[in-house]
């Protein structure tokens, strides 16, 4: 129960006879009190928040991820919430990264019983993947996450948002104070259906902190910390532009498929994700942007400093942000009026009243595998062991008018394309062209933006014989040994299941 | 035609490389087995390229190797493997004379009538290394049938001239020699590798220079360089757009019986127009400048 009368989506309100006035106060105590009033948010402690939202074993709490590798919030919050006796906490975080090794033995303790994330690598995630878990992980994506918390299956009971600076009623963005992430994208999705919501803060700032992504009527407790995050660990060297031949050649692959797949036009819209490749992919197709005249309308995803570049250039009318990948985005969030933060929900749930990547005219994604179907794993290695995210891929996958995914076809004697992926994560039928380093396939679903690929004269193959070139260096590979038991449950974004992932053998 | 603008350099004991670099398509590439190769890897990189040229992974390509000079003892084994491997080319290391030429000539011709491969079938090139190679270099260049082209190594030279690599100066002597020589004998003619690999400018202003003399291209150590240089060549749309309607001139004035070609009230003489067709043909096989 909210304890501060706020107004959230969903939640009932008993009517009954009306009662008689007893005075201004007298059903709103803290107005009485000219400090507490100003101040009745604040609390000392974490542990003092977490008995005043009356939090107890079995519930559900969430995180964001804003941060990735440089959280400090969900390790922390969880050691306290293990100390102070919790046990089987669902954990329903928008991702979690290599930094939370630490939740093993939170795990193995039972204060944690069950996880929903968009993906896990490090330690942690090899430790599901061997079977730490009695109950599977349930990964989802940025999406499906909105859906799930919306059918009511995640129903958040204490949302905890680590921010680097909000005011004494919780107002908070992600560019005041010292520690910027920028969008505050996932965050936005937790604050607006949690029970409750508890503000981590490094600072408290003059009222009104403005604008608010996470507004003070969605707020019920604030505790300042020592550390929320460290932002130079959001990504490491995505803004540097590449000078690997082999992801230099696939970005500009990737660019001439943007440029002849036939949505490349005046007005367009794109994501283009941010690793080393697609900051090239960015840089190929500013020429032929400038050569032939053309503007993105907008832009779309996890905002890098390249995106900025362009749309500080005029080539971008207006960058939507759910997360932004490094200090330069984080900034023009800030200062560009037409750079905006955007929720999850509204970025990428299937079930908002609208998502901007049904609107995508092209997306650019990445892969671990991709099979003759064009199903996309981008979730367990070549191992088995879980060491990704499911991410917006199948989220923009079904939504755009063209998606792209480009991978090598060989990692480190591993090849990407094979007969079947290890996890499906995106079905084939929403992937448009894979473009590898040896050539590019079209899904035989899109023979339109075959024939406009082959009258550009780009290196078009069929999946099979990219196959066959893949397994002629490398080798068929073994297949990789699981064992029965079930240790993560993949759930597409409409909140159906579309895959699973088993224990790994060894 | 055949271009041979780009010759990406590949250390023949590196099995990355060797696996994966067919997917840059240089025009040529030339596994080394001499500079590039640590003595104790000779034997290694020597078994790596001979089944690399037995694979179909560089099909498409021109593929050379560049054995260790005959003087050592890997040079007549790596030889051997590159010629029954099935090696396009041959790539002579430090060529001071035409003899040189001739011994390897000789050899070659040995193997292919001993691993049945048709004779003349392997070609040659010879690098010039040395003040003396490019002083011989009319002789070098005419000194086999099979030699396909020449090209200045600039590492060795300039240690030899007792200078160093700078604005490109040092090898203005040496560039002019070693192309006129090619042209002299109707080959083709490589420049130097450009190492400073992240100096993008540097490298375009180099191939500038090198394209206006007349090379066919450069020995490359970076697959970036590949599409840098491929598009530094191509011929830009106008010029193609000239060359389009100085052949139809051409054509107008062959079909019309006039011996004088005109264009836009110019002359049009035959050297005009053997060039428009060598762009249209380069603008064929090597796309437009973008």
């Amino acid at each position: 129960m909210d304890k501060n009368n706020h107004s959230a989506p969903g939640r009932s309100k008993t009517v009954a006879e009306p009662e008689l006035f007893q005075g201004f106060a007298a059903k709103i105590p803290y107005l009485a009190d000219p400090v507490a009033k100003l101040d009745r948010k604040l609390v000392d402690t974490v542990q003092e928040a977490v008995r005043r939202v009356g939090l107890k074993d079995g519930m559900t709490i969430s995180f964001h991820h804003a941060y990735r590798e440089g959280d400090k919030v969900i390790n922390m919050v969880v050691q306290i919430l293990a100390d102070m006796g919790f046990k089987d906490l669902t954990l329903a975080s928008s991702s979690l990264v290599s930094a939370n090794a630490p939740l093993i033995e939170h795990i193995k303790n039972g204060v944690i019983r069950k996880i929903y994330t968009s993906g896990m690598r490090g330690k942690l995630a090899d430790a599901i993947s061997h079977g730490l878990m009695d109950e599977p992980i349930t990964v989802h994506s940025h999406g499906g996450r909105c859906a799930l918390i919306e059918t009511g299956e995640i129903n958040i009971d204490v949302a905890f948002i680590g921010v680097s600076a909000c005011d004494a009623y919780g107002n908070a963005n992600g560019f005041s104070g010292r520690s910027r992430c920028g969008s505050l994208g996932y965050a936005m999705v937790d604050a607006y259906f949690a029970k409750n919501v508890i503000m981590l803060t490094e600072e408290i700032v003059a009222y009104p902190n403005a604008p608010a992504s996470i507004r003070q009527d969605q707020v019920d407790w604030i505790v300042q910390v020592d550390e929320v995050g460290d932002p130079a660990k959001i990504s490491v060297g995505a803004a540097r532009a590449t000078t690997n031949p082999r992801e230099l050649l696939i970005a500009r692959l990737s660019a001439e498929v943007m440029e002849h797949g036939g949505y490349f036009k005046d007005g367009f819209s794109m994501q283009t994700g941010t690793g080393g490749s697609s900051t090239a992919t960015v840089r190929f197709l500013e020429d032929r942007m400038r050569h032939l005249d053309i503007k993105a309308q907008w832009a779309l995803g996890g905002q890098t400093g390249g995106m900025v570049d362009l749309h500080n250039k005029g080539l971008i009318g207006t960058l939507l942000d759910t997360q932004s990948f490094d200090a330069v985005a984080a900034r023009s969030l800030e200062s560009s009026p037409n750079h905006v933060e955007i929720s999850a929900h509204y970025y990428a749930s299937p079930m908002s009243k609208g998502a901007v990547v049904d609107r995508l005219d092209m997306v650019i994604l990445s892969a671990l595998e991709i099979d003759l179907d064009f199903n996309v794993n981008v979730l367990t290695g070549s191992d088995g062991v879980m060491r990704g995210a499911s991410g917006g891929h199948c989220d923009t996958a079904a939504g755009a008018k063209l998606s792209i995914v480009a991978a090598p076809l060989i990692r480190s004697r591993i090849p990407t394309v094979v007969k079947n992926v290890t996890t499906r994560v995106t079905p084939g039928e929403t992937v448009g062209v894979l473009v590898t380093d040896h050539g590019i396939a079209v899904n035989p679903n899109r023979s339109d933006v075959e024939e406009r690929l082959r009258a550009a004269n780009l290196p078009v193959r069929t999946m099979e014989e990219l196959y066959q070139r893949a397994i002629s260096i490398t080798g068929e590979p073994k297949p990789i040994e699981f064992l029965d038991k079930v240790v993560g449950v993949v759930r597409y974004r409409d909140g159906t299941v579309i895959d699973t992932v088993r224990q790994v053998a060894k | 035609m055949t271009l041979r603008r780009s010759m990406l350099f590949i250390p023949g004991s590196n099995a990355a490389m060797i696996s994966t670099a067919f997917v840059f398509k240089p025009d040529s590439v030339m596994f080394d087995l001499e500079d590039a190769v640590s003595l104790r890897e000779k034997d290694a990189a020597r078994l790596l390229v001979y089944h690399t040229l037995k694979s179909s992974l560089y099909d498409g390509i021109e593929r050379v190797v560049r054995i260790n000079p005959l003087s050592t003892p890997y040079g007549k084994d790596d030889l051997e493997a590159a010629v029954r491997g099935g090696a396009d080319v041959i790539r002579l290391p430090k060529t001071e004379t035409a003899d040189d030429v001739k011994e390897l000539e000789t050899c070659v011709e040995e193997l292919e009538r001993k691993c049945g491969r048709e004779v003349g079938s392997t070609l040659l090139m010879a690098a010039i290394e040395s003040a003396s190679g490019v002083i011989n270099s009319v002789a070098i260049a005419t000194a086999s049938k099979r030699l396909m082209g020449i090209a200045v190594a600039g590492f060795d030279y300039v240690v030899d001239m007792q200078t160093e690599r700078g604005d490109g100066s040092e090898l203005f002597y040496a560039r002019c020699a070693v192309l006129h020589a090619a042209r002299a004998a109707k080959i083709d003619a490589f420049d130097v590798v450009y190492s400073d690999i992240n100096n993008e400018e540097g490298f375009l202003k180099e191939v500038d220079v090198i394209k206006r003399l007349g090379f066919n291209g450069k020995s490359l150590i970076n697959p970036r360089q590949i599409e840098l240089l491929h598009n530094a060549y191509a011929p830009t749309q106008e010029d193609v757009d000239y060359a389009n309607r100085v052949v139809a001139a051409a054509e107008k004035a062959e079909t019309e019986g006039l011996g004088v070609i005109a264009l836009n009230g110019k002359m049009i003489d035959a050297p005009i127009v053997d060039s428009a067709k060598r762009v249209l043909s380069r603008a064929q096989a090597s796309g437009v400048r973008r």
